[in-house]
């Protein structure tokens, strides 16, 4: 029994398997090719404040919105067995909600606050919308959330108005690239956070295994009194919660917003994010650790390419390689080619094992 | 029945005389939407304020990003007997049979903004921006710089977009004949925050570089964020030369304020010079300064963050 319950450990933590290599893989590839890639040193911003500078710094800076909105959607591809394809665009509709509301007078701490707290409850509103859909009416999610994704940029655009508003604050500075003092981008910061409060969340509440089950089977979980219809629109909805914060990092990171290149496409990544981290897209069994880990190994070949200055023609296609390849590493295919492997060579040992008693 | 036939006829009358009355020049404008980009809020608001009832307009405007439905507009205000109809076509082919149409119900057409592929008899004129004189005018400002050397990072929008392709060309001939050098040379789409991520590898990798070229405001605002968490100093007399285009409010006074040295604008205002020439239609005198495409190029600015005024701003920023 005890040795049944190790295998089960370990296959739950063989998921992180393929993004830890691929990360190892490109920071391998990256070390041959340029030694220098991994200096992590501290500067001075032009603030005069020191700063953490360095690749590395800009991978865990840069991935900091899709990371988030990775989280969000583990949780929606667990409950639903479907994907949010509207991240992107609600990302936008909240950070054009915050900017209005910054833009309505001086911006101070307070309007800040107010800003973040009603973009956050803009985005669940609109999470609820989609979750609804999926849910009350049982539209597939994807088909649900492409309302949201063809209209959102277009809703984000009638809030302000103009093309690029801009918000310049240090607290907008603070938010979207250091606090004056603290060398750590604060996106990171914000990244930790989220990850803490999820954490804490799964830890002191039984939203992991309600979320798991109606993932695996609906049915089941609904004669065990659990209520499918909760489960999956609380899944979109912490989906829109994260998609705020995620807005209100992009918005800050620039102090201006472009409702129509504000996380474009980004619905893309999170999703394969997902992917990347082992989580079936078909639902159920989730792990969080491993969308954190894809969503950065996104991010980590992104500025591996720009730091190899591929032509900006051939950026995408490289890309598609090494996506390609994570994807069939990480298949069910492949991964039972591997687990039948491994258990010809356990059973050999046991077997060695046994003769040897 | 008289009595019916009388009603009839008198009723007509009734309603084409104030027709005839109500009526100011009318104008069929099919555009582009405004949410499209800042240079297009400028160029709906442009119509807007110069095809006004004030100015003796009747304008019926439709917008849309999408050719047939903007083929459908123009056919339905063909239909309506627009008297002068005016288009920014979302793509350069397709249009042959209503501008045929148009020819033979007696509409005068204007193209502005964007060409259409077609014969220029179609059209009385095309007020057009020339893209690559956008990218020449902002190229030669910047040799006119008499820097020791040029590092460039030049940040694209996205690729084969007529504002890429016109200031690209300029730069490139620059790389290619060695008078400037390509730091890197990346597409960041038009978005901002891809434009910070490809300067901060640039930055990381302690490549040095002193200019930053970057084919819209808000990539240049971009770069510049990630200059300043390095601690880069940039602008009028700074280590590093940035160069914007579009001429948006917030990038231009970012130049009065010397944080940028330039900002480039394919102009968005054509509208003052389509009514004009519509004034002289009217007045039964004929279009002068076309070329033998019948365009009228408009004039393109570049703006010096050492020579910009607030009155500039006032007249040729975008947005607000």
């Amino acid at each position: 029994m005890p040795e049944r319950k190790k295998t089960g450990f370990f296959q739950n933590n063989s998921q992180l398997l393929i993004p830890l290599v691929a990360i190892g893989l490109l920071l391998i590839f990256n070390l041959i090719r340029d030694s220098s890639f991994f200096s992590v040193n501290i500067g001075t911003n032009n603030d005069g404040y020191p700063v953490l500078q360095g690749n590395l710094i800009s991978i865990l800076n840069g991935a900091s919105e899709l990371a988030i909105l990775a989280m969000g959607m583990t949780l929606v591809t667990a409950a639903s067995g479907g994907q949010d394809i509207s991240v992107g665009c609600l990302a936008a509709i909240a950070g054009s909600v915050f900017v209005k509301v910054l833009r309505a007078g001086p911006i101070t701490g307070w309007t800040v606050a107010l800003g973040v707290v009603l973009c956050c409850l803009v985005a669940m509103v609109f999470g609820c919308f989609n979750g609804t859909l999926v849910s009350v009416f049982k539209i597939q999610p994807m088909i649900a959330t492409l309302i949201l994704f063809t209209c959102g940029r277009s809703i984000a655009y009638w809030i302000n108005g103009g093309a690029t508003p801009t918000v310049g604050s240090p607290i907008i500075t603070a938010i979207g690239s250091f606090i004056p003092g603290i060398p750590v981008p604060t996106p990171i910061l914000i990244v930790i956070l989220v990850g803490i409060i999820l954490s804490i969340v799964f830890r002191t509440t039984t939203l992991r295994l309600y979320i798991q089950s109606v993932g695996i089977n609906q049915g089941a979980a609904k004669l065990n009194g659990i209520n499918p219809l909760k489960i999956k629109l609380l899944a979109f909805i912490l989906l829109g919660a994260c998609c705020s914060v995620s807005g209100v990092i992009g918005v800050s990171r620039l102090s201006l917003i472009n409702h129509e290149t504000l996380l474009l496409n980004i619905e893309m990544d999170a999703i394969l994010a997902v992917a990347i981290g082992g989580n079936s897209l078909g639902g159920g069994k989730f792990n969080m650790a491993g969308s954190i880990l894809g969503a950065y190994t996104i991010q980590a070949l992104t500025i591996t390419l720009y730091a190899m200055k591929v032509p900006s023609t051939d950026v995408k296609a490289y890309k598609a390689i090494v996506i390609i390849l994570l994807v069939i590493l990480g298949s069910p295919v492949v991964k039972d080619a591997f687990r039948r492997l491994r258990m010809r060579s356990n059973s050999g040992r046991t077997s060695i094992g046994k003769e040897a008693a | 029945m008289k009595k019916l036939l009388a009603l009839v006829i008198a009723l007509v009358m009734i309603l084409s005389v104030s027709l005839a009355l109500a009526d100011g020049i009318k104008v069929g404008i099919v555009n582009n939407p405004p949410s499209e980009s800042g240079y297009r809020e400028a160029n709906v608001k442009d119509f807007e304020k110069v095809f006004s009832a004030e100015n003796g307009y009747e304008a019926k405007t439709f917008y849309s990003l999408k050719n047939d439905e903007q083929l459908n507009a123009a056919t339905q205000f063909i239909t309506d007997g627009v008297d002068y109809l005016l288009i920014s076509a979302a793509e350069t082919t397709g249009w042959e049979k209503v501008l045929n149409d148009a020819k033979e119900a007696g509409i005068v057409v204007f193209l502005f903004d964007r060409m259409i592929d077609c014969d220029p008899s179609l059209y009385a004129a095309a007020v057009v921006s020339d893209m690559s004189k956008e990218g020449d005018l902002a190229v030669q400002w910047l040799l006119d710089q008499k820097l020791d050397e040029y590092n460039v990072i030049h940040i694209q929008g996205a690729m084969a977009s007529d504002a890429q392709l016109g200031r690209t060309g300029a730069l490139d001939a620059q790389f290619e004949a060695g008078t400037m050098n390509k730091v890197v040379q990346q597409t960041a789409t038009w978005d901002e925050a891809e434009a910070k991520k490809i300067t901060e590898s640039v930055i990381n990798a302690k490549t040095p570089f002193n200019v930053i070229y970057a084919e819209n405001d808000g990539m240049a605002k971009g770069a510049v964020a990630a200059l300043d968490e390095a601690g880069i100093s940039h602008g009028v007399g700074k280590d590093v030369i940035v160069m914007g285009f579009d001429c948006n409010k917030w990038a231009l006074r970012e130049l009065l304020a010397g944080n940028w040295n330039y900002d480039g604008q394919c102009s968005p205002f054509q509208a003052q010079v389509i009514s004009d020439m519509i004034q002289k239609l009217e007045a039964g005198e004929a279009i002068e300064g076309l070329n033998e495409k019948n365009q009228i190029i408009s004039e393109e600015k570049g703006f010096d963050a050492t020579t910009l005024t607030e009155d500039d701003i006032a007249t040729y920023g975008l947005g607000e």
